[in-house]
C-alpha cells in the first residue's frame, strides 16, 4: 500500500488503529519525494531527518498512550516564506538564498505544537509575487497533472507537493489568489482564510493587508483538519482576529439545503475557456439540484479590483522588502559606500518580477502620485468590500470560477506581465475584501484539473467547507492523485 | 505615455535598485503598460468614498510595557554580510 | 533693512517605558552593542509590531500637559527612506492622524510670558545608533548598533512662534521640565534621551509671508541650540543683506567649530512616501479614558510656581528656577514643610545645594542632605547661633559627614560669637595691633574697614557675628 497516497484523515486513523505507524508514513511520503522530486520540483528545502526525527517523536507518543492532535505524524510542508528557525527560509530569492530564522512563525509553533511532521519548505514565486512560480529566483516547479504546464503561483510547490505525493497536506500563503490557483491547477482544495484568522507572524510579508495562510489538500476533510490547526488568536499579529475557532470538521457533512448560493455574474469574464465556465456552471446546478438555492448577485466593481490591487499590494511591498539592503542579513552586492551597496543588493538579489512590483508599488506612493494612485486604490477598495457585504446580504456563499482557464505553459506569459496578472482576475476581490474563499476541484479539461471557488463573508470557513465536502463527496476529484507521466 | 524613462531612474533610486540601460528601457515599457491599465480606476467616481486601509474594524491591540529576554547577540548577528565586534558592518556612509 | 526672526522647534524625547514600544527587548542606555535586539526590532523578515500601551498613555499624558487636544481616532504611518541605522528602512511614525495636536506651553523671558503653539505630539520608534570609523567624512566603513532601534520617541512640534534663540531656549527647558513633572522622559540630553532640530527662517519685519527656511540638526545641548540659532540668524541675515537668497536646505551643527553647515546632498531624492502601516491597528481613545489620564497627572511647573510664589511670597524668578524639575519643587516643599523660612530655604537650594549637586554630578533625589537636615540648619542661622558664612562650612560637614548641623556646630565649636564684651576685646587688640589702617579709615578710606573686618575674622576662626563686628569696629574707630 502507497501510504502518500492516502489522506491525512486516513491516515490518522490508521496510526489510532497502530495499523502504521508516523515514521513508515514518514517513510513513504520521503520516498515519493526521492522518486518524483526532480520532475516536479517542489521543494527548496527538504528536512528528512528532522521530519524523521519528529515522526519517531509521535510514535513514541502514541506507545505511551498519550493524546495527540489530528496532524499528529501527518508530513506536511510549509511554504518557504514561514519563518522555521535554524531551517533555510528564502523565499525562493536569491537574496535570501542563505537565510536562517532565529524564531519560528505561529504556524510552525503552533504545527509543533500538533505533532505534525515537516518534510520541507517548497517553492514559490520569490516573495510570493507571481501566479506561476517561474518566477522562483531558484527553479520553476513543475504541475504533476502536465509537467510543461505551470503549477500555479505563488504557492506553486505547496500545491504540487501535495498533488504529487510528496506531502499529504501543505501550507501556503494568499495575497492574491496564491493558494487557490495552484490548488485549482493541481487539482487539490486549497483555502484562503479570512484575513486575521491565520497568524501572519512569521510569515515574510508581501502585502501585509492582504497576506494569509492556508491549507493546501488532498480532501475537504483534510483541509479543515489543518485549518483548525493553524488558526487562532496570535498576540504577535495586532491584526489577528481575537474569536474563538471552531470545529471545522463538525459542520461537514450538514448538506446544502436551504443555501443561498449567489452567482456575480461579473466574474463570469470575456475570454474564459469554455470548459472551465461550463464546469463551474454544471456545478452550480448540482448543488441547486443537492438543495441550494440559486441566486444571481452583481459586484459591479469586480472589474477594478486587479487594478486596485496591483497598486495596494506594491505599495506595501515597496516597503515591505526596503530591509533586503545587505546590512543585517541577506545577499550583499559589493558597493564602495552605502548606496551603492543597497544598489547592488537589491539589483543582484531581486529578480525583475519583485523589482517591477517594487518600482510600481514605489511610484504609487511617491510625491505627486499618492493621491491619484494610492489612495484612489484604498478607495475602489471600499467600494469593492461594499459589493461584498451587499452580496452576503442576500446570499450564503457566492460560487465562481479560479481561474479564466486551466494551467497554462510553462514560459507562455513571463515575458508579459500584464497577462499573467489577469490569471488572478477572479481571486483577488476576496483578498481586497478579507473574506474566505475555497478552491474545489470541480472537473477536468484535456486532462487538467480545474477549480471552482467559493467565497463567504467574514469567518464563514465551516460554511465554505461544508459546501464544498457536500459537492466533493458526490464526486471522485479527490480520490486520485495525478498520474506524473515521467514516473507514474 | 504614463510615465517615461526618467521616471523610472527616479524611482529605481528611491526604491535603491541598479538598473542597467537596457533594463530601464525594459521596464519603462512595462511600467508605462500597467499604469495604462490601471487608468480603469478613473472610471469609478470616489468622490464620496472613503479609503480603507484595514479590512478589519479591529482597535487598540496593545501589549503590556514588560521586558521580554533579547537574542543572544550570536543569534543577533547571525545572518549578518558582515560584522565586527559585535556590531553590523557596513560601507562608509556618504552623507 | 530689520529683519524679525522665526523659530520653530521640532523636540525628540525618548519615553521612560521599561520595553520597546513594538517589541519587548529592554530601552536600558547602554548595554553591550546589539544585546537588546530581537526579530521585531531587527526588523528580520517576517515579524511584525504590536503597540506598547504605555507609549500611548505617555503620549497622552504629554499632550494634556501640553494643553494639546488629544485625538479621539489616531493611527501610525510608515516613513520610508534608506539609512543604516533603520533596520528595516522605514520608521514607524504617526503622519495625518497624531495623537496629540493643537496645544500650547508658556515661557519665561525677559520677566515676559510668552505663548508657543504646539502644533502636534506623535508617537514614533528610535532608531539605531551609528558609530563611523574616523570621521564621517573620512571613514572606511561605519559599525551599526541596534540597542536603540524601537525605544520609544515622542516628537513634539511646536508652531513657527518662536523669535529669538534665548525663547528657544527657554521653550526647551520648559518641555524639559514638563517632561521630568509627568515622569514620561528622563530627558538626559546626554544619552541621547532629549533631541532637537530646529527650524529658523528671516523676514523682513512687517512681512506677514515667512522667509525660506534652513532646518538645523544635531545640536545635543540646550545652549548648542541657542547659539546655533545665533550663528543661522546671523548667517542667513547676512545672505539678505547682501541681497542673496536663503537656500531651503538642512545643515548641520558643528559644535567644536560654532558653525552650521550644509547638508544639502543629503535632500536629493528625499521622498519619506507615507501611507498607513498595515500591521498595525488604529487607536481609539474616548472621552472617559483621557479624563482618567488627566486627574492623575501632577501639577505642572506653571501651577506650582503659581502657588509657590502666592503661598511663600517668592519673585518670579525664584519660584521659576525652584520649580524647573518636579525633584527639585518637591525639595522645596519638604524644607518649607520642616519650617524653613521660604527666601532662605530658595537662596539656599539655588546656591550651594545646587552647586555641590553640580560639582558631584548628582540629582537632587540622591542629595546626602535631607531637607529637615537643612531646614534645621536654617533655622540655626535664624536664630543667630551660626552665622551665614559658617553656615557653608557646616553645610559642607553635613554633606560629607552625614551629620546635623547642631552636631557639627557642637564638635566645631562654630557657635557664633555674639558675646559684646569677649567680641570688644577683640576689636579693640586688631586695631592696637593695626595702626595704619586707622590712620587709612580716619583718612576717609572706608576701605580700611573690610581689612579690620578679615583680621577679626581671622582670629576668630570666622565666628564672630558680622554685624557686630562691623558695629563695634565703627564704634570704637570713631570713638562713638
Ligand atoms: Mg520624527
Ligand atoms: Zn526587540
Amino acid at each position: 500500500m502507497d501510504l502518500f497516497r492516502l489522506k491525512a484523515h486516513e491516515l490518522q486513523q490508521k496510526l489510532f488503529r497502530r495499523e502504521v505507524s508516523a515514521v513508515e508514513i514518514t517513510q513513504s511520503v520521503l520516498a515519493r519525494a526521492d522518486k518524483v522530486d526532480s520532475t516536479i520540483q517542489s521543494f527548496i528545502t527538504r528536512t528528512p531527518e528532522a521530519a524523521l526525527a519528529q515522526a519517531k517523536r509521535v510514535d513514541e507518543k502514541l506507545a505511551r498512550g498519550e493524546a495527540v492532535s489530528p496532524l499528529a505524524g501527518i508530513p506536511g510542508a510549509l511554504k518557504d516564506n514561514m519563518c522555521t528557525k535554524g531551517v533555510k527560509t528564502t523565499c525562493a530569492s536569491k537574496i535570501l538564498a542563505n537565510f536562517v530564522p532565529p524564531y519560528d512563525a505561529t504556524i510552525t509553533e503552533k504545527l509543533a505544537a500538533a505533532d505534525a511532521v515537516i518534510v520541507g519548505k517548497a517553492n514559490l514565486d520569490e516573495f510570493a509575487m507571481g501566479s506561476s512560480t517561474e518566477n522562483s529566483g531558484f527553479f520553476v516547479t513543475r504541475n504533476p497533472w502536465d509537467t510543461d504546464r505551470v503549477p500555479g503561483g505563488s504557492s506553486g510547490g505547496s500545491g504540487a507537493a501535495v498533488a504529487a505525493g510528496e506531502a499529504i497536506w501543505s501550507l501556503g500563503s494568499d495575497t492574491g489568489g496564491s493558494i487557490r490557483l495552484p490548488a485549482a491547477y493541481c487539482g487539490v482544495v486549497g483555502l484562503k482564510p479570512t484575513y486575521g484568522r491565520v497568524s501572519r507572524y512569521g510569515l515574510v510579508a508581501y502585502a501585509s493587508s492582504l497576506d494569509q495562510i492556508g491549507p493546501f489538500a488532498r480532501d475537504v476533510r483534510d483541509c479543515a483538519l489543518v485549518l483548525g490547526a493553524i488558526s487562532g488568536h496570535d498576540r504577535r499579529d495586532s491584526t489577528s482576529i481575537n474569536a474563538p475557532v471552531p470545529d471545522y470538521t463538525a459542520k461537514l457533512e450538514s448538506g446544502v439545503k436551504g443555501l443561498k448560493i449567489g452567482l456575480p455574474r461579473e466574474y463570469f469574464v470575456a475570454g474564459m475557456q469554455p470548459e472551465v465556465e461550463a464546469a463551474i456552471r454544471r456545478s452550480i446546478d448540482e448543488l441547486v439540484a443537492m438543495g441550494a438555492e440559486l441566486v444571481e448577485v452583481s459586484m459591479p466593481h469586480t472589474q477594478y479590483a486587479l487594478a486596485t490591487y496591483y497598486l495596494i499590494a506594491t505599495a506595501e511591498a515597496s516597503s515591505n522588502l526596503g530591509r533586503y539592503d545587505g546590512v543585517g542579513f541577506g545577499h550583499r552586492g559589493e558597493g564602495s559606500d552605502i548606496v551603492s551597496m543597497y544598489k547592488r543588493s537589491r539589483a543582484e538579489g531581486f529578480g525583475p518580477e519583485v523589482q517591477r512590483r517594487i518600482m510600481l508599488g514605489t511610484y504609487a506612493l511617491s510625491s505627486g502620485y499618492y493621491d491619484a494612485y494610492y489612495l484612489k486604490a484604498l478607495k475602489v477598495r471600499t467600494l469593492i468590500k461594499q459589493d461584498f457585504d451587499r452580496a452576503f446580504g442576500q446570499v450564503d456563499v457566492l460560487i465562481a470560477p479560479i481561474a479564466p482557464t486551466t494551467a497554462f505553459k510553462i514560459g507562455e506569459k513571463v515575458e508579459d506581465p500584464l497577462a499573467m496578472y489577469l490569471v488572478d482576475v477572479c481571486t483577488i476581490p476576496s483578498n481586497l475584501a478579507g473574506v474566505p474563499a475555497l478552491s474545489l476541484p470541480c472537473g477536468f479539461a484535456d486532462g487538467l484539473p480545474i477549480g471552482m471557488q467559493i467565497i463567504g463573508p467574514h469567518l464563514s470557513e465551516a460554511t465554505l467547507l461544508q459546501v464544498a465536502y457536500t459537492f466533493e463527496q458526490a464526486h471522485d476529484y479527490h480520490k486520485q492523485l495525478a498520474a506524473i507521466r515521467e514516473v507514474d | 505615455m504614463k510615465l517615461n524613462r526618467k521616471d523610472v531612474e527616479h524611482v529605481a533610486l528611491l526604491s535603491r535598485l541598479e538598473l542597467s540601460e537596457t533594463e530601464l528601457d525594459k521596464y519603462t515599457g512595462q511600467l508605462d503598460a500597467i499604469l495604462e491599465y490601471i487608468d480603469v480606476l478613473n472610471q469609478v467616481d470616489t468622490s464620496a468614498v472613503e479609503p480603507m486601509a484595514h479590512v478589519l474594524d479591529i482597535r487598540n491591540v496593545m501589549r503590556a510595557d514588560e521586558v521580554q529576554p533579547s537574542l543572544p547577540r550570536e543569534a543577533a548577528l547571525q545572518n549578518a554580510p558582515d560584522a565586527e565586534d559585535g556590531f553590523f558592518k557596513v560601507p562608509k556612509i556618504v552623507e | 533693512m530689520k529683519f524679525e526672526t522665526v523659530i520653530g522647534l521640532e523636540v525628540h524625547t525618548e519615553l521612560k517605558t521599561a520595553s520597546k514600544i513594538f517589541c519587548g527587548c529592554t530601552t536600558e542606555f547602554g548595554g553591550d552593542q546589539n544585546t537588546h535586539v530581537c526579530p521585531v526590532c531587527l526588523g528580520l523578515p517576517g515579524v511584525l509590531p504590536v503597540l506598547n500601551e504605555k507609549v500611548l498613555e505617555f503620549a497622552i499624558r504629554t499632550g494634556l500637559a501640553l494643553n494639546c487636544k488629544i485625538s479621539h481616532y489616531s493611527k501610525f504611518d510608515r516613513k520610508n527612506y534608506y539609512y543604516p541605522d533603520l533596520p528595516k528602512n522605514f520608521q514607524t511614525s504617526q503622519y495625518d492622524l497624531p495623537i496629540c495636536e493643537g496645544g500650547y506651553l508658556d515661557i519665561e523671558v525677559g520677566g515676559e510670558t510668552k505663548r508657543i503653539g504646539i502644533t502636534r505630539v506623535h508617537m514614533e520608534e528610535d532608531a539605531g545608533k551609528l558609530v563611523h570609523s574616523g570621521t564621517i567624512s573620512n571613514s572606511e566603513y561605519a559599525l551599526v548598533d541596534y540597542n536603540r532601534t524601537g525605544v520609544p520617541l515622542l516628537e513634539i512640534v511646536s508652531e513657527p512662534d518662536i523669535r529669538t534663540p534665548e525663547e528657544a531656549k527657554a521653550y526647551l527647558e520648559k518641555i524639559k521640565s514638563i517632561l521630568s513633572y509627568i515622569d514620561v522622559s528622563d530627558c538626559k540630553m546626554e544619552e541621547g534621551s532629549l533631541r532637537c532640530d530646529a527650524n529658523i527662517s528671516l523676514r523682513p519685519v512687517g512681512q506677514e509671508q515667512f522667509g525660506t527656511k534652513a532646518e538645523i540638526k544635531n545640536v545635543n545641548s540646550f545652549k548648542a541650540v541657542q547659539r546655533a540659532l545665533e550663528y543661522e540668524q546671523e548667517r542667513q541675515e547676512e545672505v539678505l543683506s547682501e541681497g542673496g537668497r536663503i537656500i531651503q536646505e538642512t545643515r548641520t551643527w558643528d559644535d567644536s567649530r560654532g558653525v552650521t553647515l550644509s547638508m544639502r546632498n543629503k535632500e536629493q531624492a528625499q521622498d519619506y512616501r507615507y501611507f498607513p502601516e498595515p500591521d498595525l491597528v488604529p487607536i481609539v481613545v474616548d472621552s472617559e479614558q483621557i479624563e482618567a489620564i488627566r486627574r492623575s497627572l501632577p501639577e505642572l511647573p506653571d501651577a506650582r510656581k503659581a502657588r509657590i510664589m502666592k503661598e511663600q511670597g517668592l519673585s518670579a524668578y525664584d519660584a521659576e528656577v525652584i520649580t524647573a524639575t518636579r525633584p527639585m519643587a518637591d525639595y522645596f516643599d519638604a524644607l518649607i514643610a520642616a519650617g524653613a523660612e521660604a527666601k532662605a530655604a530658595a537662596n539656599w537650594l539655588m546656591g550651594e545645594v545646587s552647586k555641590l549637586l553640580n560639582a558631584c554630578s548628582l540629582d537632587i533625589r540622591s542629595c546626602p542632605v535631607p531637607p529637615a537636615n537643612l531646614a534645621e540648619m536654617i533655622a540655626l542661622i535664624e536664630k543667630g547661633t551660626i552665622s551665614g558664612k559658617i553656615a557653608k562650612t557646616v553645610f559642607e560637614a553635613m554633606w560629607n559627614e552625614g551629620k546635623t548641623a547642631p552636631v557639627i556646630v557642637k564638635e566645631q565649636g562654630l557657635v557664633q560669637m555674639s558675646d559684646e564684651g569677649e567680641l570688644g576685646n577683640i576689636v579693640e587688640a586688631v586695631i592696637a595691633a593695626n595702626p595704619q589702617s586707622v590712620a587709612d579709615f580716619n583718612a576717609g578710606k572706608e576701605k580700611a574697614v573690610g581689612f579690620l573686618v578679615g583680621q577679626i575674622m581671622r582670629q576668630t576662626k570666622g565666628r564672630a557675628n558680622p554685624e557686630l563686628v562691623n558695629r563695634l569696629l565703627k564704634e570704637k574707630l570713631t570713638g562713638k
